[in-house]
């Protein structure tokens, strides 16, 4: 019976983690909003996480062989195809036109493209088995991620486009890239960013600006960086206790229940509490990695790591942000930040991470 | 085992071979590094917060505090003014004032801000650049219905939400200057105040004493203002209302002032230039201050305009100057009985002692006229004649006897040279002059010649209508000089008492009595039934001479000088005047003897019991109220003279 063996098999810890992290994220989203006009936010939360952990089942069964290759191209296909849908016909909300309506409820493409990126990248490393990458592998893996990438930029959601690129830099370093090449792309790279400074959105620029300097204009773009810092500051070593926060409920702290609900998280449960949840969360990236070495084959590494090296941007940059260390990207922390798109693409993820590790024994 | 061979069966039917058994142990390195770089980036977060909250989280709880908690001020009511019965005389006004809550001034905000309420835009810019660090600028005092209209409806969270609303006390002063020396006026704390030690404790925009018992009084008369604390929200909504910490209102302050005496006073100086001053010569107890010209200290009250101001201090006269206080003149024949105690006291004459006048004298080849030169003269005359008539050559004579530094000391004595001590702002500092004091302001020896003028307050000596009512008043009571001073609840202050004689007193408080009612030069000052003693004074500005028909003739004429008191017996009040431009003494006698009549005859009243009682039944009144004290039919008191 595979279907029993699975439930047995499953990455409990995993998954044990995971519940945890979405416990504290629906605690808080429920107490950041109470009282708002997103005061039932935390019951959708919860029927996010129940859709996501059935997709997260489903998906660990699906052997995960069996979306590469030809699979995963058409799944790319119809990504791009849906990116350039959601441009023509999706809804635009504070500015920026992400969301897909189908039936009753938004959904965010861009998400989702992160999946089809990880096993499109996978796949195209597995094929390869050499040591080391060519110019011509390396060019034709930033060319697949760049389209995408673009699209996404133009919704404009820079945040949610920057994630697909440690996809592709933790896949490319998985596959062997040699020093001279590594060298070389860096180099690009601090060329390349000035000039693309010139292409960001005016209130890209003034999100990178107020980042440097978050006191140059404290009511426009830098208050959401002060705002935010004042929130972590305020909670103190012990926190000022659920609904007791006076950055959040007094409406200071911008989206408390999405984006920034980790600064809310730490005005209310402090320190300690924000100690628990970063443990947490690195014990989710440790057991992906773990699934990692302990694959059976490349495929299953490079969607692994993939997978890994996405968590690990997202508490980064969403994280950082709350604490003033990273500029303001809008992405929002897996598993806690209120949302059924992301939610269910991390789920998603974690359904081929068990997918890979359902099928680490073979041979 | 069934298991596995299912499996692999499985396995094997997948669509390409390629993606499976392949080592992935060639990554383990990499994934290692990944796995260092996973704890770096943890440890990075941590220390975020670990900076943010563990280590300064004051800093951060505070600024929350400030973002959640808007707290406007409850203003303090100054302490009033009261005068010596208990009636008001300054007092407070409630109006209202408008206030921006820098958090949330919007810069395109301020024109349209700064139009409806005709403020100037550059004016209100530049304010609110300059006070950088107040949480909360007020902008407009005294708003008018109308504007307190606009506020009220325009200060929602989507139109102008800096704006606010509140509750002020406008300084309510006498009409047209009443007293406006004594008390002073307030303002906005200056930039050069708010640097100096002094006004360590003010804050930028408080209002402050500025000039007179405001400015002298002001810590006492300020109080503490109180705050509201109000919670807000992000848009700057108020969501709960804190327990405010009421504001503690400033002291009232009782005066020595007698705003009969006051008005009295003002009156008789209507449409001159000069100042009044009346005390109590056994307390020193200012009883009424006047200073003309004067101004209006109510256009003063928070911001003035640009107009009154230039107004008032381009104005050549200088209203805003106390002459009371800050004018020195020459003390004129007024000096005359202080130079006769000094030739009495050091026994250089005696009451008998005669001079003759033919209408002037020589002394060290120098020609000294007498002011009855054109009559010939006083002829034979003694002490008391001389003081009552105001014999100039006598004087001469004293003063020549004595030499500079024995009359300095007995005019020092009488105060003289010193600042009285008043409490008010700025005295200036009279001068008594000497041989030490040349030495000290020249460098230069004293000449006897010199001494002749002084002998009739002419020459260096300099005196302020304050000085010389302190210096008589200690005459008339027998040599005891007290500290003048304006606060009811200040105990006397006894500054000098020499060990005088007081026959020679008596002789010289006599002498004035002649000066009022023996045909003296102040006859003006007659009153029935009271012995008002006095002395005239002339301070010449230049020689009559030279000026007479010129243009400068005007401007240059004497001032005169009257002091009066009275009884003789026991002198219960001094009253100086000086009429700047008065030609003469006897022209300032009629201010004295109107503010001497006056209180004798509220004395009168006061001792009436009818009146008495009255007065027990009616609770002290506002300014304008004062005539209710006094019995129907009997409305004004009695014997002003407008002049």
């Amino acid at each position: 019976m595979p279907i029993y063996r699975s439930l047995r098999e499953l990455d409990w810890p995993l998954l044990f983690i995971t519940l945890a992290l979405c416990g504290l994220g629906v605690l808080q989203i429920y107490s950041a909003t109470s009282g708002s006009r997103w005061q039932d936010a935390w019951w959708k939360q919860i029927i996010w996480i129940a859709t996501g952990l059935a997709m997260m089942w489903i998906v660990s069964l699906v052997d995960y062989h069996s979306l590469l290759g030809h699979r995963v191209f058409y799944l790319y296909v119809v990504s791009v195809v849906l990116l350039i849908a959601t441009a023509l016909v999706g809804n635009k909300v504070f500015g920026s036109t992400r969301w897909i309506k189908a039936g009753a409820f938004t959904f965010q493409t861009s998400e989702f493209v992160k999946i089809v990126l990880i096993l499109l990248i996978a796949s195209y490393l597995t094929t390869l088995k050499t040591e080391s990458l060519e110019w011509k592998d390396i060019l034709k893996l930033a060319g697949l991620v760049a389209v995408p990438m673009v699209l996404v930029m133009k919704e404009p959601d820079l945040g949610t486009a920057l994630t697909y690129l440690p996809i592709l830099v933790c896949g490319v370093l998985m596959a062997g890239l040699r020093w001279k090449y590594l060298l070389v792309v860096l180099g690009i790279l601090v060329v390349t960013l000035p000039i693309g400074y010139h292409f960001l959105k005016p209130y890209q620029k003034d999100r990178l600006v107020s980042f440097i300097y978050p006191d140059r204009d404290p009511k426009g773009t830098g208050f959401q960086v002060i705002q935010s810092r004042i929130a972590v500051g305020n909670g103190g070593m012990w926190g000022r206790g659920a609904k007791e926060s006076s950055q959040t409920h007094l409406g200071f702290l911008p989206v408390p229940h999405t984006d920034f609900i980790f600064s809310s998280f730490a005005e209310e449960h402090g320190f300690v509490g924000v100690v628990i949840a970063l443990v947490l969360y690195f014990l989710l990236i440790m057991q992906v990695v773990q699934n990692a070495q302990t694959a059976t084959d490349r495929a299953g590494l490079y969607i692994s790591m993939g997978v890994a090296s996405l968590l690990l941007f997202h508490v980064l940059v969403n994280v950082g942000m709350v604490v003033g260390r990273m500029p303001i990207t809008g992405i929002p922390l897996p598993l806690m930040s209120s949302g059924g798109s992301n939610t269910w693409s991390v789920f998603l993820m974690l359904g081929l991470v068990n997918s890979v590790r359902l099928r680490r024994f073979v041979n | 085992m069934a298991l596995l061979e299912r499996e692999r069966h499985r396995i094997e039917e997948l669509p390409s071979e390629r993606f499976t058994r392949d080592d992935p142990k060639f990554a383990a390195g990499k994934i290692a590094i990944f796995q260092y770089l996973v704890v770096v980036v943890f440890i990075f977060l941590v220390s975020g917060f670990w900076k943010l909250q563990v280590q300064n989280p004051d800093v951060y709880s505070e600024a929350a505090e400030r973002n959640r908690i808007k707290s406007t001020p409850i203003l303090a009511p100054r302490g009033k003014f009261l005068d010596r019965d208990g009636r008001v005389i300054v007092d407070n006004k409630a109006s209202y004032s408008l206030l921006l809550n820098r958090d949330q001034i919007k810069w395109e905000h301020l024109p349209a801000i700064a139009e409806a309420l005709q403020l100037d835009y550059g004016d209100l810019a530049g304010k609110i650049r300059r006070m950088g660090s107040t949480p909360q600028i007020i902008i407009k005092d005294q708003l008018t219905r109308d504007e307190i209209a606009f506020v009220e409806s325009h200060r929602d969270a989507n139109t102008f939400p800096e704006m606010e609303l509140i509750k002020a006390w406008r300084r309510q002063y006498p009409q047209d200057g009443f007293a406006a020396h004594v008390i002073g006026y307030v303002g906005e704390i200056s930039e050069s105040e708010l640097n100096s030690a002094a006004f360590i404790d003010y804050h930028q925009g408080d209002i402050i004493g500025k000039d007179g018992l405001e400015r002298q009084y002001d810590h006492a008369l300020r109080g503490v203002d109180g705050k509201q604390r109000v919670m807000v929200d992000n848009m700057g909504r108020e969501r709960q209302i804190a327990e405010p910490q009421p504001a503690v209102p400033g002291k009232d302050l009782q005066l020595t002032i007698d705003l009969d005496l006051q008005a009295v006073a003002e009156l008789a100086m209507e449409d001159k230039r000069g100042a009044v001053v009346a005390l109590d010569p056994r307390t020193g107890e200012v009883l009424a201050m006047v200073s003309r010209p004067t101004f209006d200290p109510n256009k003063f009250t928070g911001r003035i305009s640009r107009t009154d101001w230039n107004e008032i201090a381009n104005d050549p006269y200088k209203p805003l100057m106390n002459r009371a206080t800050q004018a020195e003149f020459a003390p004129g024949s007024t000096f005359k009985p202080f130079v006769a105690l000094a030739g009495l006291e050091s026994g250089v004459i005696d009451d008998e002692t005669e001079f003759h006048c033919p209408g002037g004298a020589s002394f060290y080849g120098h020609y000294f006229a007498c002011w009855r030169q054109k009559q010939g003269g006083h002829g034979k005359i003694s002490l008391h004649r001389a003081i009552a008539q105001s014999c100039d050559v006598y004087f001469y004579n004293v003063a020549n006897r004595l030499g500079i530094d024995r009359l300095a000391h007995y005019a020092e004595l009488a105060g003289f040279g010193h600042k009285t001590g008043i409490d008010l702002p700025n005295e200036r500092e009279s001068t008594m002059p000497s041989s030490h004091w040349k030495m000290r302001m020249f460098r230069q020896k004293w000449y006897a010649g010199e001494t002749i003028s002084v002998g009739i307050g002419q020459g260096a000596v300099t005196v302020s209508p304050l000085e010389l009512a302190a210096a008589e008043g200690g005459l008339a009571v027998r040599g005891k000089w007290y500290k003048p001073h304006l606060l009811k609840s200040t105990a006397p202050i006894l500054m000098r008492s020499g060990n005088l004689h007081s026959e020679n007193l008596e002789d010289v408080v006599y002498g004035m009595y002649g000066v009022v009612n023996e045909g003296g030069t102040g006859r003006v000052a007659q009153l029935p039934n009271i012995k008002v003693c006095g002395k005239t004074g002339t301070a010449q500005l230049a020689s009559n001479q030279l000026l007479k028909g010129t243009k400068l003739g005007q401007s240059m004429k004497d001032n005169a000088w009257f002091v009066g008191f009275a009884p003789e017996e026991a002198p219960e009040i001094v009253v100086v005047a000086l009429f700047e431009n008065g030609e003469h003494g006897d022209r300032a006698a009629p201010i004295v003897r109107d503010v001497l009549k006056a209180y004798f005859d509220k004395k009168a009243r006061l001792s009436a019991s009818h009146f008495a009682e009255l007065r027990r039944l009616s609770p002290p009144r506002l300014f304008a109220d004062a005539q209710d004290l006094y019995p129907k039919g009997n409305v004004q008191p009695e014997g002003v003279v407008l002049q």
